[in-house]
């Protein structure tokens, strides 16, 4: 098993026949993903990749059963996409999108909330590269070929330091069970603690990897719920240590405003809490293959 | 984005926040006239540049006369002032705001700010007015009071009174303050900010309620909606390299270092300069030159990177995901051999087709430092700076 996707899962695209939409829905489809169509409003009943297409993600629920989504729709627009995915009934939904204001995901997180628990949607992202389960399927943008499927979790706000300890975990013949890029935004659709709980209920998944940085309180966030609730261990790299206080790097989210923000007093407040630490970014495969041996 | 005091002022002012009259002014004759203008007895002259801490660095003074505002005015026009967020470097003073001066009975701190932990707009205030949050969480930690918006109906009118009797109030103020709490509020959502700071909001001897200073900052992801707020900027108070890497569609920061980096995404860009510091360097920037490396940004990223004099080697880390590495190879080649680069470049690679990419990069005969590992890249890096710093500084021994 793996969290939130397989082969079987039927996934849609929100912004389908758009050129970025178009270009990773191909790709997807090549992984192996279970693609079963897309939303363009305005395209309803063309056709698409030899897929379908349709107006509304209500309408593509309804005809292909699908129960999650990957939105490409373009920043001013995405924040609605999200909502209407949803409304429409989606489970799981990536959002890859770059640049949504942060207003707008604060009005997306509060709308979301009047689902019950059991029925709201998990966004992951905005701003990630994707979610995938390796061998099986893929959402977002993500390079398959780099990940070998295995009992590793991975999650992790960047796109590209994500495939950096994929692949040195590749190449010492570790595989991932599900990766989860949950985006550089301020405000984003899920945390490293909501997807710890999955994976420690994922009989799959033996240790879990989290690569956090600077800005925000969801790695600490993380740590108290890693040393509360998780049997499984936990691994953590937080990059920015040479970071300035009060920059923005790179993604909106990568800022150091208040205590407790920096890379060094994250990776403190992890340590305390009993999560192992990756101190160096070239370290991820021995890191994680050394924790595997005790297991 | 950041705007200056006198802009956030106006702003707050749409909203119904009490301000002091005040003007703009650009020259010192320009300053004295404005006081003239203005009337009364005495006038503060403060230098707008993006930075708190003004008062401290000498950019505010309190004159009694016009021709003590036009001295102040001669002193402050064209000068950099430095700051304790400034850096060393300062900022340019070229505008000056010229307002009325206030008798202060007392100063509150008020702010609001994208909460992220409630992922709301929260206010956040205390009556100890004057400092520096980070003082008043040092000092007085218990003075603060924390109110988190609910999105979905804005602030309340409750909300804003408990605030106001819980920065000790007169009954007799309550309604002013609510007006100015809310206009803060208003302000915030409806201009798209990220930080709406009023520090301090004072109250006068005479009982009025006013904006003594203003700071407001604004989420770059949303301008493209606001383009009255987009019409504020100041570019003479940002720095040059960086904006310019902005207008070219990457993301960097400079740095004290002298290692000059160019990576494709933020989280590998920070991890990378992280690698650099535990060899013991220190990286001279962080770039992200954006998922897809193609050869035009790199191109683009060596001119910016090379812009900063004192970098002594440059360190290319790209993953090639769903591009591939040998394409990069050919990039960096092509870039290369464009430009004359003056200082060693290690390159490193990785992802899609890497052992092709090396390959290239190896047969080709462009004078380059390639490394397997992000370690390896850093050590080299390390090692090829020193070696050009001190080849360098042997050069300018010869010379002499």
């Amino acid at each position: 098993m793996s969290i939130f996707l397989d082969e079987r899962t039927p996934v849609i695209v929100q912004g389908f026949t758009g050129r970025i939409g178009t270009f990773h829905a191909q790709e997807m489809i090549d992984y192996g993903t279970n693609l079963v169509g897309g939303v363009t409003p305005g395209k309803g009943g063309e056709r698409h990749l030899e897929r379908p297409v349709f107006n509304t993600v209500k309408d593509a629920v309804r005809d292909t059963g699908a129960s999650a989504s990957v939105v490409f729709v373009p920043p001013p627009f995405a924040a609605d996409a999200i909502m209407e995915a949803a409304d429409a009934g989606i489970r799981f939904c990536v959002c890859v999108t770059d640049g949504i204001p942060a207003q707008d995901m604060m009005r997306v997180k509060r709308y979301m909330r009047r689902y019950k628990k059991e029925d709201r949607m998990t966004l992951t992202g905005p701003n990630c590269a994707g979610t995938i389960s390796p061998g099986k399927a893929m959402m977002g943008i993500m390079p398959g070929h780099i990940y070998m499927p295995g009992n590793v979790g991975l999650i992790g706000r960047s796109g590209t330091l994500g495939y950096e300890a994929a692949s040195q975990m590749k190449a010492m013949g570790i595989g991932i069970s599900t990766g989860v890029g949950i985006g550089g935004d301020p405000i984003n659709g899920s945390a490293f603690r909501d997807h710890l709980e999955r994976f420690e209920q994922d009989p799959e998944t033996d240790l879990v990897v989290m690569i956090g940085e600077i800005g925000g309180p969801q790695e600490a966030e993380a740590a108290a719920f890693a040393r509360d609730h998780m049997q499984k261990p936990v691994l953590a790299y937080i990059a920015g240590l040479t970071a300035p206080r009060g920059r923005t790097m790179g993604h909106a989210g990568a800022i150091v405003t208040s205590a407790g923000e920096s890379a060094a007093e994250k990776v403190e407040i992890l340590r305390a809490a009993g999560v192992g630490i990756i101190a160096r970014p070239s370290e991820f495969g021995n890191a994680v293959a050394e924790a595997l041996s005790k297991l | 984005m950041d705007i200056h005091e006198y802009q956030a002022k106006m702003l707050l002012a749409d909203f119904g926040m009490p301000i002091a009259r005040g003007g703009i002014a650009y020259s010192p004759e320009q300053a004295a006239y404005r006081a003239m203008e203005l009337g009364g007895e005495k006038w503060v002259v403060k230098a707008q540049i993006h930075s708190g801490a003004r008062g401290k660095a000498g950019g505010i003074k309190v004159c009694a006369t016009e021709n003590e505002v036009m001295d102040a005015a001669n002193e402050l026009l064209g000068r950099r002032l430095v700051t304790n967020q400034t850096g060393s470097q300062g900022k340019l003073v070229g505008r000056l705001y010229i307002e009325e001066a206030t008798d202060i009975e007392r100063e509150i701190y008020l702010a609001f700010v994208l909460d992220r932990s409630s992922e709301r707009i929260m206010c956040v205030a205390s009556s100890a007015g004057g400092m520096d949050i980070e003082e008043i969480v040092e000092t007085d930690p218990d003075a603060i009071v924390r109110v988190p918006i609910e999105p979905a109906v804005g602030m309340q009118d409750f909300q804003a009174r408990e605030i106001a009797f819980a920065l000790g109030m007169d009954s007799a103020q309550i309604a002013e303050a609510v007006k100015a709490l809310k206009a803060c509020y208003r302000a915030f959502r409806d201009l798209d900010a990220t930080m709406v700071e009023v520090n301090p909001l004072v109250v006068t001897t005479d009982g009025r309620i006013i904006a003594l200073d203003a700071k407001m900052g604004f989420d770059d992801n949303a301008l493209f909606r606001r383009p009255q707020i987009s019409e504020l900027r100041d570019k003479s108070q940002e720095d040059a390299r960086e904006m310019n890497a902005a207008d070219r569609g990457l993301s960097y920061v400079g740095l004290d270092g002298n290692i000059g980096c160019i990576i494709n995404g933020a989280g590998l860009a920070m991890a990378t300069m992280d690698m650099i510091k535990h060899v013991g360097g220190e990286p001279a920037n962080f770039l992200d030159i954006g998922g897809g490396a193609s050869p035009e940004r790199v191109a683009k990223a060596f001119n910016l990177v090379l812009s900063d004099e004192g970098v002594d080697a440059i360190l290319v880390n790209i993953f090639a995901g769903i591009n591939r590495c040998d394409w990069v190879a050919e990039g960096v080649i092509q870039a290369m051999q464009k430009l004359d680069v003056p200082v060693p470049v290690v390159v490193r690679l990785s992802g899609t087709n890497v052992e092709l990419g090396q390959q290239i990069l190896a047969d080709s005969d462009i004078d380059l430092i390639t490394a397997d590992t992000l370690a390896e890249a850093a050590e080299k890096a390390v090692a090829a700076a020193q070696f050009h710093q001190s080849a360098s500084a042997e050069v300018k021994e010869s010379e002499k």
